[in-house]
Formats: structure tokens, sequence, C-alpha cells
């Protein structure tokens, strides 16, 4: 079985795209609709990049992919982040 | 949901070893002077960065282990077999060597002193890292919030922070108890892992509200977290940190 972390473990990375904290955003699977924060998602380092997985039905939320010249962000899996406005 | 502070972009700096402390046979806690440290909040981490002679780069995200007065920092690492980052900072980093970091980041395992309720901490192995600077914090602060800790480990030698731990556990509001799952000390009858027995009897009830951070490895931490909700604890007031060998982000 491939081991993962959670979205802790992502709030360095996350903090090189993101101005805000993503980690303790609240955020909505777009598979299944649960909610939950982004800390308590599954988070798979060994894939080409970084992948969070929906704890609820493993639906990939956000995959950050970096090249030596580019870094490439993908939310699909992601109906919403909630945050507290600043 | 936490607060989310705008914040400045983070970037890689170099931290200088001021000291080293060898905790168990496997782990070491590494003081660090950080000349651009914006301080932290207990629970929260870093990302260390190293790179080869040949400019090949591995980082990993480490808990930061102490609480934030002004000064120096600590990380505690436990060596994990075969790594590529925890090997070097265990058994060759020594006081003088630079250390390139960012951080703090993180803002969901956090404790702050200002918030309500009872805090119950779960730590598995070196999991009891981030718990500790809580632990530290809410000393710093005075705190008159109760404190429970429960915190796992293989056998008496396993264990990190022994004489901390023994000082944290003096104040009124502090609870510690070892849970031994190998071998116990002399007069401690139980050898096991944290089972729905031992939560019932030793951490607050659902009924006390507490918030409680769970950390460990990846296993550990379902284990207890299963246990705290089929207790009838509210999984939103359950915070969860899981480590393996993979580390942090590369």
């Amino acid at each position: 079985m491939t081991t993962y972390l959670d979205g802790n473990a992502a709030a360095g990375k996350l903090s090189e795209i993101f101005a805000v904290d993503i980690t303790a955003a609240v955020t909505r699977c777009d598979g299944c609709g649960q909610t939950g924060v982004f800390a308590e998602t599954r988070l798979y380092l060994d894939a080409p990049g970084m992948v969070a997985r929906c704890p609820g039905c493993d639906h990939v939320l956000l995959r950050v992919v970096t090249t030596s010249s580019e870094t490439y962000v993908d939310l699909r899996g992601l109906t919403y982040l909630r945050l507290p406005t600043p | 949901m936490e607060r989310t502070a705008v914040r400045r972009r983070l970037s890689w700096q170099v931290a200088t070893v001021a000291d080293v402390r060898r905790e168990t046979a496997t782990a070491r806690t590494i003081v660090l002077d950080v000349p651009e440290w914006p301080g932290h909040l207990a629970g929260q981490h870093l990302d260390v960065r190293l790179t080869a002679d040949d400019g090949y780069r591995a980082s990993r995200s480490y808990s930061i282990a102490s609480a934030w007065s002004g000064g120096q920092i600590e990380l505690t690492v436990e060596e994990v077999e075969d790594g590529e980052v925890s090997p070097y900072l265990v058994e060759v980093l020594k006081p003088g060597d630079p250390l390139e970091l960012r951080g703090p980041v993180g803002g969901w395992f956090v404790w702050r002193p200002e918030q309500e309720g009872p805090v119950q901490l779960i730590g598995g192995g070196s999991g009891v890292v981030p718990l500790r600077a809580i632990l530290r914090a809410h000393a710093e602060a005075a705190s008159t919030t109760p404190v429970r800790l429960l915190y796992s480990v293989r056998r008496p030698t396993s264990v990190i922070y022994v004489d901390d731990l023994k000082e944290l556990a003096s104040s009124d509001h502090v609870d510690v108890r070892l849970v031994y799952t190998r071998e116990a000390p002399d007069g401690e009858p139980r050898v096991g892992r944290i089972d729905a027995e031992l939560i019932d009897q030793l951490a607050f009830t659902p009924a006390d509200e507490p918030t409680t951070y769970v950390c460990g490895p990846t296993p550990f931490v379902e284990a207890v977290a299963d246990l705290l909700v089929a207790a009838g604890h509210d999984p939103a007031r359950v915070r969860t940190e899981r480590f393996g060998p993979t580390g942090g982000p590369q």
C-alpha cells in the first residue's frame, strides 16, 4: 500500500503559490461533496509532484507539479476552498 | 475555522546550529539560531532543505519542538532508516553548521493559549514533538487550561524529552501518561497499544469538550482517531497530523 501523509505536510509547498495558509481552509470535494479542513486530506508525495486526495472518497482534490521552470496547480477536484476573509 | 492571516511570502533562509542534544538512540534535538524568524504557534512546522554537491536537493517537513519566546528554535528529528535527510540531521550535523529552512508553516494543527476548553494530546513515537511544543507554550503562557498527554512509546528507552516531560507534568494543570507497547518499566503492568478502555480511563470525555491533537505515524493516527470518534468525540474537534518516511514535499 502506498503510504500517505496529510495536508499539513503540504503547507510549505503551498506557501510558494498562495498568499494565505491553505492548510487551514475548508475544502469541498467535487467527487463526493464531503467538506473538511485541507490539513486532514490525504497527501501523496511519491507521485510525480504532490497529490491531495479526499479522505472520504479518494478523489483527487489538488495536484501540484513543479518543473525546472514552472509550477502546475490543478484544482479541478475541489468545488471550493473556504477561507476567512482577511 | 482558524484565522488565516495574509502573510509575507516565505523564503528559504540559513539558520545556524547552536547545539545538539541526543534524546534516544535514534532521535536528536537540534537547537537553531534563525536570524529572520517571525515567531511561530505551538504545533507549526518548518521545511528543511539539504543540497548535495551536485545540486541535488531534498526537503522534509519537521514539527517545531519548542514554544516561541524569542531567540532560538528547536527541532527533534527521528532517524528514518535509508532516509535522505534525517540521517544527516541526526548523525552528522554539528554546532556551527548552517541549515537551510523556511517557515513557520501550517495553521491547523496549532494550539493558541487563548483557545477555550481542555486540551487532549495523544502522540505516538516522535509524534510527541509538536505536542511538546504545545506543552511548552502552555507553560510559557502560565495557562490554567487542563492538558492531558497520552504518549505511546515502544519501551522506556524510546521516550523523548524524559526530563522535560517530568518538569512539565509537575504543573497542576498538566497530566502526562506514558503507554508502553512492547516493554514497560518495573511497576507498570500494562503493555499494549492505546485502546478504547485506555481512552475511556485516561482521556477527557466528549462532555468535557476537549480539542484533541493526535500526531504520529499514519496507522497510529488513524487507529486513535477512530477510537475517539467511536467514543463519541466530535470529529471536528480532533486534529490529526500524520508523518511517515516519505517526509515533506520535495
